[in-house]
Formats: C-alpha cells, structure tokens, sequence
C-alpha cells in the first residue's frame, strides 16, 4: 500500500476462540510489582 | 459506539491502532486526517471533507487501503465481549508470599510502612511457607505452571523460610508434574557470595531495586539509619548478575516528583552494567513525591525522551530491555488474559506472614479485602468473584478506552487507594500508562519498519 504500512498480524480476534490456557506468567508478578501492563506480555503458547 | 481505532504521531511517524484487532499500521499525514472523518462506510464524505486539501483522486485511493484493511479485520474489527475462554472462576495461578514484613530500607516511597504494611514487624515461619505451596496446589487445577514471589519487605531478612519453601516446592513438583517459576524481590543490602550462590543454583529470578543516579537512590532509598546505600547495593548487584551471566533479572527502579528527568536514571543504570530495565512512577496519595494531573506534560515529555534514547541505542548496537516498551505485537495475550490482567483476588494472592490471604501484595494490611489464609483457604467468596468481574468491560471509565485491552484495567489498589472502588481508577496513573503504551507501540513499530528495510521517511512520512 502507498499510504499504509502494517507493522504486525495480530491475533487477539482468533484468540477469542481459542486461548485461556492460564498456562502465562502473572502480569505484575515477576517483573514490576506497580504496573499490570498486560499488554507487555506475550502468549506462553506462542514462545 | 467504543472507541474502535486510536492514532497519534510521535516525532514524525503517524500511527494507527485498530483496538479490537491490535493492528498497528504506520500511516501517512493524510491518513492520520482521515481518520477524523472516516468511518468505514462514508467514503463521499470522506472526499468532499478533504479532496481540496489533498486532492480527491489521491484521498479515494487512500479510502481505498483503508478498505482493504477493513477486509482483512484489522480495521475497525468487530468489538470484544466477554469470550468463553474467560472461565467464570479463576484458578490460582501465582502467590505473593510476604516472607518478611520487616525491612533494612527506609525508602522514601514505601508503601509498605517500611516493611510491616502497618502492623507488627514480623517473618514468614516454614509452616506458612509450606502451606502456602499446598494451597496454590490444591487451587490450581489442571494448570501446569505456577509462581511464587518472595516478597517483603526484605525477603532476604529471612532466607531460612525462603529455603524451607524452595526445597518443599522442589519436591511438590516431583510429587504433581507442576513447574514453579520462583522469583524474590530484593533491595540487595544483604546479597553475598554464599546466597548469591544458593540463589542461583536453586533458579530464583530477581527483582532488584535501584533507582538510578547515586544522588536520586541516595535519597529516596535510605538504611534504618538514614545512610545512602548505593555504593553497596551496586556492589552486590553487579557481582550477582555476573554470577549469572547477565540472565533471569529484572533490575528495576521508581520515579517520583523528585526526578522526573528519569530517563538520566534508565541511562544511568544502563552504563552500571545492567540491560534488563524497568523505572515506573510512584503511586502514592497526597504526598509531595507523588503525580498530579499537572505532572502530566513534563512525564510525557520525558517518555519521549526516552524513547529516543532507547532508539538510538538499539540503532547503534547497544540497546537495552526496557520492561514498558517491550511489546510483542503480534503474538500478545489471549482476550481472556487481557481480562483477566495481573489476576489479582482471583488467580493471584499475596500470603501475609501469620498466612492470611489478600489480593495482592498492595492489598496486606488492608482488613476489609482479608480473603481468608492458607489453612483453611479463601473463606470470602464475593471478592474474588468480584475482582474476577473487575474486568475493563465492566469499568465504567475502561470499556470505552483505547487502551483497554493493553492495560487491562490498570491496578486495583491503586484504584482502592485513590477512589475506595477497584472499578474507578487512578486517573493520573491511567494518563501515563497510556502515553507509555503509545511510546511502546511506536518503539515497535519504528523497530518492525526497519526491521522490514523501509525508509519510513520515503514511504510513510509527509
């Protein structure tokens, strides 16, 4: 595309479906113990 | 209707966001215009609102990519409800356990009452530690992996209990094919050659508290006699992760009013020697060290400081992690998870020494959100299920922002903290989350252009 570049294929629509495994890291856990950045993390599944 | 797209320019590059995909797009100044006007199904509007200033040939060809991004669902994607996948009760999935509520620190900040969350100084017996490890067990059902955090004040102040939890947990795993991940959150006063031997070859992660620059921890982290302790903690900190070869820590500092100019702190840990980062504000209510609304333009000039700080070092080979920017676009969390968010008061709880249960290690000390202990399990059933529904789909002031399912809904105790309700958050807190998500979108984006060879000026900037 001339005017668009998409930088990612993102997959939190499927994950709708599917995920939920709970199998991931606690998001304020291990890292920082004042943030729940969430979005920071990435799916223990997709490692 | 919700929010569906955000967009915002930093430093040249204009970015788009489809919220209820995650699609991150790198656009151009006419696009960024656009979006103020388009909303998937008014392209005339579209071009009669802008064609005089960009010609009408040229923005119907940008309404054409724009619907081709709609095919593909990465604009203006259907919105999000609450998925099957988000089970209705919570397994535990991680404890906090708060080996010791006494500290060697005096920290400025603490918001711990230096150590005994307002109550009596006091450590985690052995027994505690190992029904806590029974607890999270028999809680966790099917789940294969779980964490547990010794926290304090200074867990090390009671490294016995640690090893009596470590060894016991080591040999639950045997018994249930379950995988600990443990880590200990450390001010590094009394780390030596000899724990930091036993730390290491029993696998515990670390947090380590430094807050930059020698005069800034100097100051705002102080020992019981009100001595600066950077020149020991350094000392400490830099053996322990040469000891490891540089793996499994977090070195990790806080910001307060005092020094905003905090990416000086980010740099400065970095040339100590240390690559895995995080620095976060304060959050702390009517306190001179804390943030108010009229903060705000200073911390967000800062981020973008920092942002081209870190850029520039990754440019040049020598970059760093920063826990806030980094950001896996594409293969994040799990809608459920996104809900989910730190899990607090129903898949998380912290142990308080005497093994009563809370919500999270900000919650010890706070009776009314007392779940129940490790003895006799949670006996409070409303709360967990009521932070379970504490989701951003049920925050009245979350299920319309853009950043909902990054942040999650942002920290519950800082909403108690601030509001009495885990459903109002902190607004303050929520303003810098949201500049830090931006500046962590374009971190990446900025990173996945040249990653892909593309001059973002040629292409995508006018």
């Amino acid at each position: 595309m001339k005017h668009i570049k998409t930088v990612n294929k993102p997959t939190m629509q499927a994950s709708l479906k599917k995920g939920g495994c709970g199998e991931c890291q606690a998001s304020c856990q291990s890292a920082c113990k004042t943030s729940c950045t969430v979005g920071n993390q990435v799916c223990e599944s997709k490692k | 209707m919700k929010t569906k797209i955000h967009k915002f320019e930093q430093n040249g590059t204009y970015i788009l966001l489809d919220v209820n995909s995650g699609a991150v797009h790198v656009i151009d100044r006419m696009i960024y215009d656009l979006m103020d006007t388009f909303d998937g199904a008014n392209d005339e509007e579209t071009v009669s609102r802008w064609g005089g200033i960009y010609g009408a040939d040229e923005v119907r060809e940008a309404v054409g990519e724009l619907h081709e991004l709609m095919e593909l669902g990465e604009l203006f994607a259907p919105d999000i409800d609450v998925p099957p996948t988000f089970q209705q009760t919570g397994l535990v999935k991680s404890l906090c356990l708060m080996v010791a509520q006494d500290c060697n620190l005096r920290c400025k900040y603490c918001f711990g009452d230096g150590g005994s969350y307002g109550g009596e100084r006091a450590v985690m017996s052995e027994e505690v530690g190992r029904a806590a490890v029974d607890y999270i067990i028999s809680h966790c059902g099917p789940r294969k992996h779980c964490e547990i955090d010794f926290f304090g004040g200074e867990p090390l102040l009671n490294l016995s209990t640690v090893k009596a939890v470590t060894e016991y947990v080591r040999q639950r795993e045997q018994e249930t094919g379950k995988i600990f991940k443990l880590t200990l959150t450390t001010n590094g006063m009394l780390l030596n050659e000899k724990n930091i031997r036993w730390l290491n070859d029993n696998h515990i992660s670390l947090v380590l508290s430094l807050d930059g620059r020698r005069e800034v921890h100097d100051r705002m982290r102080p020992d019981a006699g009100g001595h600066g302790t950077y020149d020991r903690v350094l000392k400490n900190f830099r053996a322990l992760v040469e000891s490891r070869g540089g793996q499994d820590y977090y070195l990790r500092g806080t910001y307060t009013k005092e020094n905003m100019d905090f990416t000086k702190d980010v740099l400065d840990i970095h040339a100590q020697g240390f690559d895995i980062l995080s620095v976060e504000p304060v959050v702390l209510k009517d306190s001179p060290l804390g943030f108010t609304e009229e903060d705000l333009p200073r911390i967000y000039e800062e981020y973008d400081r920092l942002t081209e700080a870190y850029l520039e070092r990754h440019r040049a080979g020598k970059g760093f992690f920063f826990f806030h920017f980094n950001m896996d676009l594409s293969n994040g969390p799990c809608v459920a998870k996104r809900l989910a968010g730190c899990g607090a008061g129903h898949e998380y709880y912290a142990v308080a020494e005497n093994g009563d249960l809370y919500p999270c290690h900000q919650f010890v000390g706070r009776e009314k959100y007392k779940l129940g202990d490790v003895f006799t399990g949670v006996r409070n059933r409303e709360l967990p299920q009521y932070f379970r529904e504490s989701h951003v789909l049920n925050k009245e002031l979350c299920s319309d922002c853009w950043a909902r399912f990054f942040c999650s809904g942002g920290c519950h105790a800082n909403a108690d903290l601030f509001h009495g309700d885990i459903r109002k958050p902190y607004e303050v807190g929520c303003a810098i989350q949201k500049k830090r998500l931006e500046c962590a979108i374009l971190v990446q984006a900025v990173m996945a252009l040249e990653r892909m060879g593309d001059d973002k000026n040629e292409a995508v900037s006018s």
